[in-house]
C-alpha cells in the first residue's frame, strides 16, 4: 500500500530546536534503505507565509493568501512511501527526522475508482 | 457428540467455534465483511452436505476451507475483483493446512487488531466484542450503557479505518507489546463481565463469555508473562469460581452473603490463590491485580460474617487512586458502609453522585437503596428499589430488586 507521511511541526521552531535535524539528514534519510517500507518521493516545503489557496468556483476563482487552514503546526514536508501495512507504514514515519520536532500523519493512498 | 442430531452438533459447533473460525477465515481473506459472510455460507453449506455425508474429521478445518472457497467465487463474482481473487489464490495457494496453532493464534492476532492504538479507543473495546467475541451490538451497547445505533457506527468506521489504513493482522512486535496489552486487558474484563451480568435478557449466566475471556487471558499469559496479565487472570478466575452459588434453582440472583459457599469452586479458587502470591508483593501492582486481591478476600472468607471489610477498603483506597471511576467509588462506598456502617456508606454514595451524571445507573440506585433499609428509612429505600427497577435491563435482577421492595412493604 501507498502511504503518504505528512509532516506537521511548528515553523517557526522546526529548525532552531536542540532536537531539530539538518536539511542533510532528512535528504539522508529518503535516500537510505529502510526496512520498513521503500521510499517514492519527498519534499520539503517553504513556510505557509508564501503559501497561496486557490477556489474555483463556476466562472470564479477565488485566490487567497495563507494556507487553507491556520493551525498551530504547519504542513512542512511530505515522505511519500509504499509500505506492506499501517504498522510498517507507522515504523516508517517514527524514523523520520522532522519527527522528533514535529508529528507525522500517516495517511493511506487512495486508488482513484477508474 | 452421541445422542444429538446432526444439526445439533453443528449448531453447538457454531456456538463453541464460530469466533475461531472468523478469526482465520479474515486473516485469509483480509476482509471482515467478506469473512462473516464467507462463514455463514460455510455453514449453510455444512447443513446441506453433513446430513448426507456425515461430519468430516476435522470440522473446523472443513468450514474455514468451504469458507474460503465461498468467498473465493463470491469475488470470482465481482468483476471488478477477478484479478485480486486470482492473484489471491495464486499467493495463499489452492490448498493450505492449519494447525490448531494457527487456528489459536488466529483469535490472538484479531484481538491485537481490533485493539490497535490507530483505532478509537471507544472502537477498540466495541469491536473485539463484536468480532473476536461474537456479541450482538446489542449487548456491547448496553455493556457501555449506550445506544446500539452508536455502537453500530462505531464498528462500521472502525472496520473501515482496518481495511482502508491498512491495519495488519499481527500480534505486535515484543517491544510494541506492554503498549498495547493495556487495551486487550480492558477489552477481555468487559468480555467477561458481559458474561458475568449479562446486563440484557433472562441468561444470567452466559458462562461460553466468561470461558472465552479467561482462555483469552491464559494466552496472553502465555505469550507475555506480566503483572497484569496474571492479575487479570486471577480475577476472573475468583469471579468465576462462584459461578454456581450465584443464582439459585429458579434463577434468582443471590447475593454474596447468601451464596453457598460449599459451591464455590475450589480448584479455581486454589489457581487463583497461586497466581495472587506469585504477583501480590509487586510494587507494579496495576487495577487488575488490586481488583484480584479483594476477590481474594471475599474468597478465602469461610463465612459472609468473616469477610475482612477493612482490609478490602484499603485495597479500593489503592484502587480509586489509580482508576477513579464511578463503579469503582460505588463498591469502595458499600465496602465502606462494610467496614464503618450505613450513613458513611450512603454519605459517600451521595457525594459521589452530587452531580447528577449516574442517575441512570441502576446499581448506584439498587446499593443506596440498601443502605437506607438498613438504617430502617423504608420511604427512602423504596423510591430508590423503584427507580434501579426502572433502569435494570436484566430480569433476574429486576426480579431480586422487587423482592427487595416487596419486603420492606411487609416488615
Amino acid at each position: 500500500m501507498k502511504y503518504l507521511c505528512l509532516v506537521y511541526a511548528n515553523e517557526e521552531q522546526l529548525h532552531s530546536l536542540p532536537e531539530s535535524p539538518e536539511d542533510s539528514e532528512c535528504y539522508a534519510y529518503s535516500e537510505q534503505q529502510n526496512p520498513h517500507a521503500n521510499f517514492l518521493a519527498s519534499e520539503a516545503l517553504e513556510s505557509v507565509e508564501t503559501a497561496t489557496t486557490v477556489r474555483p468556483r463556476g466562472n470564479d476563482v477565488t485566490i487567497t493568501d495563507g494556507p487553507f487552514a491556520e493551525t498551530k503546526e504547519q504542513l512542512v514536508g511530505f515522505y511519500m512511501i509504499e509500505a506492506r501495512d499501517l504498522n510498517h507504514a507507522i515504523d516508517y514515519a517514527k524514523g523520520i527526522p522532522a519527527a522528533r520536532v514535529g508529528c507525522i500523519e500517516v495517511r493511506p493512498v487512495r486508488d482513484l475508482d477508474i | 457428540m452421541p445422542g444429538l442430531s446432526i444439526q445439533q452438533q453443528i449448531s453447538l459447533l457454531y456456538k463453541q467455534q464460530s469466533r475461531r473460525i472468523l478469526a482465520t477465515l479474515i486473516r485469509l481473506l483480509g476482509d471482515f465483511e467478506l469473512a462473516e459472510e464467507a462463514m455463514q455460507e460455510a455453514f449453510s453449506a455444512a447443513l446441506k452436505q453433513w446430513p448426507a455425508e456425515g461430519i468430516p474429521e476435522k470440522p473446523r478445518a472443513w468450514l474455514i476451507s468451504a469458507g474460503r472457497f465461498k468467498a473465493i467465487d463470491r469475488l470470482r463474482k465481482l468483476k471488478r475483483q477477478a484479478a485480486w481473487a486470482d492473484e489471491f489464490i495464486e499467493h495463499t495457494g489452492d490448498s493450505f493446512s492449519l494447525s490448531t496453532q494457527d487456528i489459536d493464534d488466529d483469535q490472538l492476532r484479531l484481538i491485537f487488531t481490533c485493539c490497535h492504538p490507530a483505532l478509537p479507543e471507544d472502537a477498540r473495546v466495541a469491536l473485539t466484542l463484536r468480532e473476536v467475541c461474537g456479541l450482538t451490538t446489542e449487548q456491547v451497547a448496553s455493556a457501555f450503557l449506550l445506544k446500539p445505533t452508536a455502537i453500530a457506527q462505531r464498528i462500521v468506521r472502525a472496520k473501515r479505518k482496518i481495511r482502508e489504513a491498512g491495519i495488519p493482522y499481527e500480534v505486535p512486535e515484543k517491544k510494541q507489546l506492554p503498549q498495547r496489552l493495556n487495551t486487550v486487558l480492558q477489552v477481555i474484563y468487559l468480555v467477561f463481565n458481559e458474561g458475568y451480568c449479562a446486563s440484557s435478557g433472562d441468561n444470567l449466566v452466559n458462562s461460553a463469555l466468561m470461558d472465552e475471556a479467561i482462555h483469552l487471558t491464559r494466552q496472553l499469559s502465555h505469550l507475555l508473562n506480566t503483572t497484569e496479565i496474571n492479575g487479570l487472570l486471577a480475577l476472573m478466575l475468583f469471579q468465576s469460581s462462584r459461578r454456581a452459588a450465584r443464582t439459585n434453582e429458579q434463577g434468582k440472583l443471590l447475593r454474596l452473603d447468601q451464596q453457598d459457599r460449599s459451591l464455590w469452586n475450589n480448584q479455581q479458587i486454589k489457581e487463583a490463590d497461586r497466581l495472587l502470591q506469585d504477583i501480590l508483593p509487586k510494587p507494579d501492582m496495576g487495577p487488575y491485580t488490586i481488583q484480584a486481591a479483594i476477590a481474594g478476600l471475599h474468597a478465602d472468607a469461610p463465612h459472609y460474617k468473616d469477610t475482612n471489610w477493612r482490609e478490602i477498603l484499603a485495597f479500593y483506597d489503592l484502587l480509586i487512586r489509580i482508576q477513579n471511576t464511578p463503579v469503582v467509588a460505588l463498591n469502595r462506598a458499600v465496602a465502606l458502609s462494610m467496614a464503618f456502617g450505613p450513613e458513611e456508606g450512603l454519605k459517600a454514595i451521595k457525594q459521589l453522585n452530587h452531580s447528577g451524571v449516574l442517575d441512570n445507573y441502576h446499581l448506584l440506585h439498587a446499593s443506596q437503596a440498601d443502605l437506607h433499609r438498613q438504617l430502617k428509612q423504608f420511604n427512602q429505600a423504596a423510591a430508590c428499589y423503584r427507580r434501579a427497577i426502572e433502569l435494570s435491563e436484566q430480569s433476574a435482577e429486576r426480579h431480586y430488586l422487587q423482592q427487595q421492595l416487596d419486603k420492606l412493604n411487609k416488615p
